[in-house]
């Protein structure tokens, strides 16, 4: 039992890590080298800047896939590590965008239900940063309600034929592989969740017909992913079939809970900081302690998940409760820095921070849709509540 | 001594002691924490005989190092008592008296048995001859402690004072809970002093993570009931909580429930470090905590009360038990915005490039 526990909801202190303290050093003094010099809209974009380079340069370190087995390329250390090593990423603003969601979920998934051929193929090159993935599960009638997928694999011949179109996908042009979430058996209204797998695409093979969908400033992130008669090996599979619907709801507590789910704003409160910071009145001092109580405390509910999840606990609820909190923080950072700010001249500052304010407040509606709707998120904290 | 009481003290396992003093206290208080004594205590009556349960297990003390009458439970533990205090919305100043005691075994000021005070504003002068002259405010159940803790103005520099409760000018007051929050005035009053070991904000401070602490217990025990309640009344021919509208704002009580403890929880480390005269001090954890639980307080009563609906409105619920001392308590020892500004000056103080740095420390 920990010290503070909830009658529903456990958040025990984080287990002290010396190791990670000495890392933290160690990180700041590389991005100091690497993304100080990086214009300050480039490192507002977090986890959405792509740069490739950027990527293999972590590899090179070892800092990718940082917690997995040596065999498979990575380096045995703790989940409290690769804690500090992504927030630091995210607070620095580093370029993280091409190989983040190979490096959370996808690597993290092979490693759980991959076969030792898929791992020993796969993980190496991610840990380098050499391979990135995207995930392919909504679809244009599909989006919260994940179990209604209508994209289909059939089984011929000693693989599989795949039809039906995947939405929102994110970076599926830089993308080296997908991890395909689609039905293999019927759908059974009793038991909906039943009859879905999860399969390695390779993002090259025929019939495969990717259209960007540029988002509401213009930027090509989000893709279609058409699959016409996809032919996919046998050895696509991953994990069990039929047992996808498990599979990904296992991944969720890992995509739900790290510190990109309160730090996606972070870089406007520092332009914001650098704008104030002349002359600071009581107001911007009270509105700033507020959002800092707010990340001070998201901070530490998140290394608390990381903690159980180091701990081989599943923390679903838990962190389910820290993205839904964490939007809200970084949707109010926008609308709180632009009242704090007047106009006047266009010194270079100013200019950062208008761009990064404007940047941010476009994209903030994203910040409680993507990984899980806010309210998909409270319903699953009002269950775990004992709520039907 | 009770057996769970002598295990705490032998368990070498510092949580474990925590846990036990919480089990401990929370068993005494679902026995003894009546209706009746509810009843008395809100008519004026000090309940001394559940003071007297309280202290007899050595609960009031448990924060104290052993030289000072303790038995050696870490500092953090200790305070963790204060969320079952929460919990049961307790209405006796457990927490005054553990913080009293931590800052007179810190000053070296001997502890004065039974229930102390710590004022949350005082304006006192000590003379060479030691005797106190002023006035101090928001005193928690002053008018039934045996001494006031206050930062006074000394000859030789600041000082801390017990100002002994018999030589005590009492203006009874009442805080939005219905809780005994008095003024005291002295007029050269002999009164035990030694040179302050911190100052008027530490204290202040360290206040304000007691009522964080609370705050804490009492909005996961708000969060319970106001599910339990949802479950139980049925309109519409089914539970209320059935309804996705319900279920929404109760997913956001338990969030700000959830966000309130884990702040506690850095306050006390905060407060433990700071006890040892270690750590990084008070700040910015005690800060960010304050601001956290007192917001958490804000919005988590809001919804519990519109969950209840009128029964949660009356004077015979239990439901304003809580929420009213959670607008005591975030009253207490300074508001959200009082916090917030010496927060903010902190982090805008690190500048751009030491915000996040400042963050982490925390």
């Amino acid at each position: 039992m920990s010290q503070f526990t909830m009658s529903q909801f456990a958040f025990p202190p984080p287990p002290p890590s010396p190791a990670a303290d000495a890392f933290r050093a160690e990180i700041r003094d590389f991005l100091a080298a690497e993304v100080e010099h990086r214009p300050a809209l480039d490192r507002a974009q977090s986890w959405n800047g792509l740069d490739p380079a950027f990527s293999r340069k972590l590899g090179a370190r070892g800092w990718l896939g940082l917690t997995w087995p040596k065999r498979y390329g990575g380096q045995e250390r703790s989940g409290l590590e690769r804690y500090v090593l992504l927030e630091e990423l995210l607070a620095a603003g580093a370029p993280v965008g091409a190989h983040w969601i190979a490096e959370r979920q996808s690597g993290p998934s092979l490693l759980r239900y991959g076969t030792e051929a898929q791992k020993a193929a796969i993980l190496p090159r991610i840990a380098a940063g050499e391979c990135f993935f995207c995930i392919g599960m909504s679809e244009p009638d599909s989006g919260s309600d994940l179990a209604s997928v209508r994209t289909r694999a059939e089984r011929e011949g000693d693989g599989w034929r795949v039809n039906g179109t995947k939405l929102w996908t994110t970076n599926a042009t830089h993308c080296h592989l997908m991890i395909l979430f689609c039905r293999t058996g019927p759908l059974d209204r009793e038991h909906r969740h039943a009859g879905t797998s999860q399969f390695l695409v390779d993002l090259t093979l025929p019939g495969i017909t990717i259209r960007p969908v540029r988002n509401l400033v213009g930027e090509h992130h989000f893709n279609e992913v058409v699959f016409e008669d996809v032919r996919l090996p046998g050895d696509a599979l991953l994990g069990r079939e039929g047992e996808g619907w498990a599979q990904v709801t296992g991944e969720l507590a890992y995509e739900r809970s790290g510190p990109e789910r309160f730090l996606s704003s972070f870089r406007l409160l520092v332009e914001l900081v650098r704008v104030l910071r002349p002359a600071a009145d009581a107001r911007a001092e009270i509105a700033l302690g507020r959002l800092g109580a707010e990340i001070i405390t998201l901070r530490r509910m998140s290394r608390s998940v990381a903690g159980l999840l180091q701990a081989g606990a599943d923390p679903a609820l838990e962190a389910a409760m820290v993205k839904d909190l964490g939007a809200l923080v970084e949707q109010a950072i926008p609308e709180i820095a632009r009242d704090l700010v007047a106009d006047g001249p266009p010194t270079p500052q100013a200019r950062a921070f208008a761009e990064v304010l404007a940047y941010t407040t476009l994209h903030a509606p994203s910040f409680s849709l993507r990984g899980g709707t806010r309210e998909i998120l409270r319903g699953i904290i009002a269950r775990g509540l004992g709520l039907r | 001594m009770t057996n769970s009481q002598a295990d705490a003290r032998s368990d070498p396992q510092a949580d474990d002691a925590g846990a036990m003093l919480r089990e401990t206290a929370d068993r005494l208080l679902a026995d003894r924490l009546t209706p009746q004594i509810r009843a008395r205590g809100a008519a004026g009556e000090w309940p001394g005989d559940l003071w007297a349960a309280l202290d007899e297990l050595g609960l009031p003390a448990a924060i104290l190092p052993e030289a000072a009458g303790g038995f050696g439970v870490p500092v953090a533990d200790a305070l963790s008592l204060l969320t079952v205090a929460g919990r049961h919305a307790l209405p006796l100043p457990l927490a005054d008296t553990m913080l009293a005691g931590l800052a007179l075994a810190r000053a070296g000021i001997a502890i004065p048995p039974g229930p102390l005070a710590v004022a949350q504003g005082s304006e006192v002068r000590l003379d060479a001859a030691g005797r106190a002259t002023g006035q101090a405010w928001g005193v928690s159940f002053g008018r039934h402690a045996r001494a006031v803790v206050v930062l006074a103005d000394g000859p030789d520099g600041p000082v801390l004072v017990a100002l002994p409760r018999d030589a005590l000018a009492i203006e009874p007051g009442l805080d939005i809970a219905g809780d005994p929050c008095d003024a005291v005035r002295v007029e050269a009053v002999p009164a035990p002093s030694a040179p302050a070991p911190f100052g008027a904000a530490e204290l202040r401070a360290a206040g304000a993570a007691t009522r964080a602490l609370m705050m804490a217990g009492a909005l996961d025990a708000v969060s319970a009931m106001t599910v339990g309640y949802a479950n139980e009344r049925r309109q519409f021919g089914r539970a209320i909580g059935q309804f996705q509208a319900v279920q929404q704002s109760l997913a956001v009580l338990a969030g700000q429930a959830a966000s309130a403890a884990v702040a506690a929880g850095l306050a006390a480390e905060a407060v433990a470090a700071w006890a040892g005269a270690s750590g990084p001090g008070l700040l910015p954890a005690v800060a960010a905590a304050k601001v956290r639980t007192g917001e958490a307080a804000g919005q988590g009563t809001a919804i519990a009360h519109q969950v209840h609906g009128a029964i949660g409105f009356t004077q015979e619920h239990r439901l304003h038990r809580y929420t009213g001392r959670l607008r005591a308590w975030r009253d207490a020892f300074g508001r959200e915005a009082e916090w917030a500004q010496v927060l903010g000056r902190h982090l805008i103080a690190a500048g751009p490039d030491g915000l996040w740095p400042a963050i982490t420390a925390a």
